[in-house]
């Protein structure tokens, strides 16, 4: 237990690090595709919920992660699909 | 069970990659899509292992889930898209606060403080990101509302999440966990209220990065290091577009949660010289007239705020823009970075109403052009281009870098009233003998210019 939590720990210390120094020279324009690129991103908890729902069998945590899992799957199809339509924006006028 | 392990590690590379190609205009929408497949695969992978229970009804949510955010993808405006990104990023933060809640009543006792964190850290994104939602979309008022006690609510309300957080750690069992819940709800709820309109980029960004953060905390619980890496990366690089955001408005986080900038009440914090909105007479100018003005300008910087994406006047912009560049006049477009209600919103409009990239500029690259500048054209905007930034040190806004649209020889302001801007505070720019006013609705107002400038070629 002690192991895996210190390997936890570990890959989240790491993982900061890689979000500050892969993002740290961001545009001003790309600000606002990057911030709902990595809202949906985030939408990745749609994998915990779908555990949550697989190894349960009780019906009050089935409704917590039926929902979850709604919640999760909307943040990250509409994340993406967002970000897509936004920096399509800015691909079509650069020929111009 | 190694495969699975594998499939979460290709994921979390992708998405890694993903988001080093979205931060460069050339590949974000390569990096997007990378992330997008790598996200897709961490959610195969879920599957690979086997569903004991409830596959028809995983797969029913996914289904409503996937669909509801498609279509509101597809429907949202551009000028929307603060309130959508806010919306997007609530569900988010309530998927994982519901997952740590499930992990808790599943199994209470076991890694309870990474529970607590998820629990908390989702419950507060949740709630405050709805909040800002209903402030975005018109349907709570955007003025910040400061609560009396204001910054007592925050703590007594922090305060009493730990101690029902200790209660459950003691083993409350559920009663203190619903509890915790609900106070976690709550301070959400006290963060959000009290902050206004003009400081949304800064609360968005903010409550993105908690919502990673609570992402991460779930990765703690189940063990999941696709989760985890996915978290964290949100919540660091969310973190640092808070920082950038602070420091475009020259102030520290804590001034922007706590601080009340936008208060509606004339409290004493207010004071200064110009916390009362004074009536002094402003020149206001027909459209014919400024039509005459501006067909005999050599160059033109268009500075665009909230009030033309509120307008969706973004489209006519451009069509002014286009047309006095065919004269050759000489026109830019001057972004402030905060300009807007999320970090780079104007971009995104701009782009949509196809304004070339080359005509953008950033705050550092225009400010010293506005001086050689025949007009400044402000659409919309207020506190972003008040002089008293830079000398009234008395102000609330004091030292937060703007345009200095009030250096160009003549400044047209697009406005609808004389109503202060968010900052509460009076705009001295207003009085200036070179300013004069176009009143009124900023998408009528540019129509009016475009005709009467096409009828005079």
């Amino acid at each position: 237990m002690n192991a895996d939590l210190l390997t936890l720990l570990t890959i989240f210390a790491l993982a900061v690090f890689v979000g500050f120094e892969v993002i740290s020279k961001v545009p001003v324009v790309l600000h606002t595709p990057l911030m709902s690129g990595t809202n949906a991103i985030h939408g990745i908890v749609v994998v915990g919920a779908i555990l949550v729902m697989a190894e349960t069998t009780n019906p009050l945590i089935s409704v917590l992660g039926f929902i979850g899992i709604v919640f999760g799957a909307a943040n990250l199809v509409g994340g993406l699909l967002v970000t897509d339509r936004m920096l399509a924006l800015f691909k079509k006028k650069k020929p111009s | 069970m190694m495969i699975q392990r594998v499939l979460y590690l290709a994921a979390a590379i992708l998405v890694i990659l993903g988001l080093k190609s979205l931060s460069s205009p050339k590949t974000a929408k390569h990096g997007n899509t990378l992330a997008g497949i790598g996200l897709g695969l961490a959610v195969l992978a879920t599957f690979v292992t086997g569903v004991p229970h409830h596959l028809g009804w995983i797969l029913l949510a996914l289904l409503i889930g996937s669909g509801f955010g498609a279509w509101g993808a597809r429907a949202v405006q551009m000028t929307d898209m603060p309130q959508m990104v806010a919306l997007l990023n609530g569900l988010g933060g309530g998927a994982a606060a519901l997952v740590s809640a499930s992990e808790y009543l599943g199994a209470p006792g076991e890694s309870t403080i990474s529970v607590l964190l998820g629990t908390l850290i989702g419950a507060v994104s949740f709630s405050g990101s709805l909040i800002a939602f209903g402030k975005l979309q018109g349907l709570l008022s955007e003025k910040a509302l400061v609560l009396p006690g204001g910054r007592a609510i925050h703590g007594a309300t922090l305060v009493a999440a730990v101690a029902a957080g200790a209660w459950v750690v003691m083993g409350g069992g559920p009663p203190a966990f619903a509890l915790f819940s609900l106070l976690s709800l709550a301070l959400g709820v006290a963060l959000v209220v009290p902050i206004g309109g003009a400081d949304m980029p800064v609360v968005i960004s903010i409550l993105n990065s908690f919502t990673g953060l609570a992402a991460a905390a779930t990765g703690f619980v189940l063990q999941n290091p696709a989760l985890l890496i996915s978290g964290t990366l949100v919540g660091a690089s969310g973190t640092l577009l808070t920082q950038l955001m602070c420091k475009a408005m020259n102030r520290s986080l804590s001034n922007v949660l706590f601080g009340g900038l936008g208060a509606a009440a004339p409290g004493p914090a207010g004071g200064g010289s110009g916390s009362a909105v004074q009536h002094r007479p402003v020149r206001d100018l027909s459209a014919e007239d400024a039509a005459v003005l501006l067909s005999n300008i050599g160059s033109l910087i268009i500075v665009p705020g909230y009030g033309m994406a509120v307008a969706q006047a973004q489209h006519v912009t451009r069509e002014l823009a286009d047309l006095l560049s065919a004269r050759g006049v000489d026109v830019k477009y001057a972004i402030h970075p905060v300009a807007g209600r999320m970090p780079g919103h104007m971009n995104v409009l701009l782009a949509e109403a196809n304004v070339p990239y080359s005509q953008l500029y950033d705050l550092e690259q225009i400010n010293a052009d506005f001086e050689r500048t025949d007009v400044a054209l402000v659409i919309g905007l207020n506190d972003v281009v008040n002089p008293a930034a830079r000398h009234d040190k008395a102000s609330p806004i004091y030292g937060m870098p703007i345009l200095d649209a009030d250096k160009a020889r003549h400044v047209l302001l697009v406005k609808r009233s004389l109503n202060a801007g968010f900052a509460g505070i009076d705009n001295e720019l207003y009085y200036d003998p070179r300013t004069t006013f176009l009143f009124g609705d900023a998408k009528k107002v540019l129509t009016a210019l475009v005709e009467e400038l096409k009828s005079t070629a």
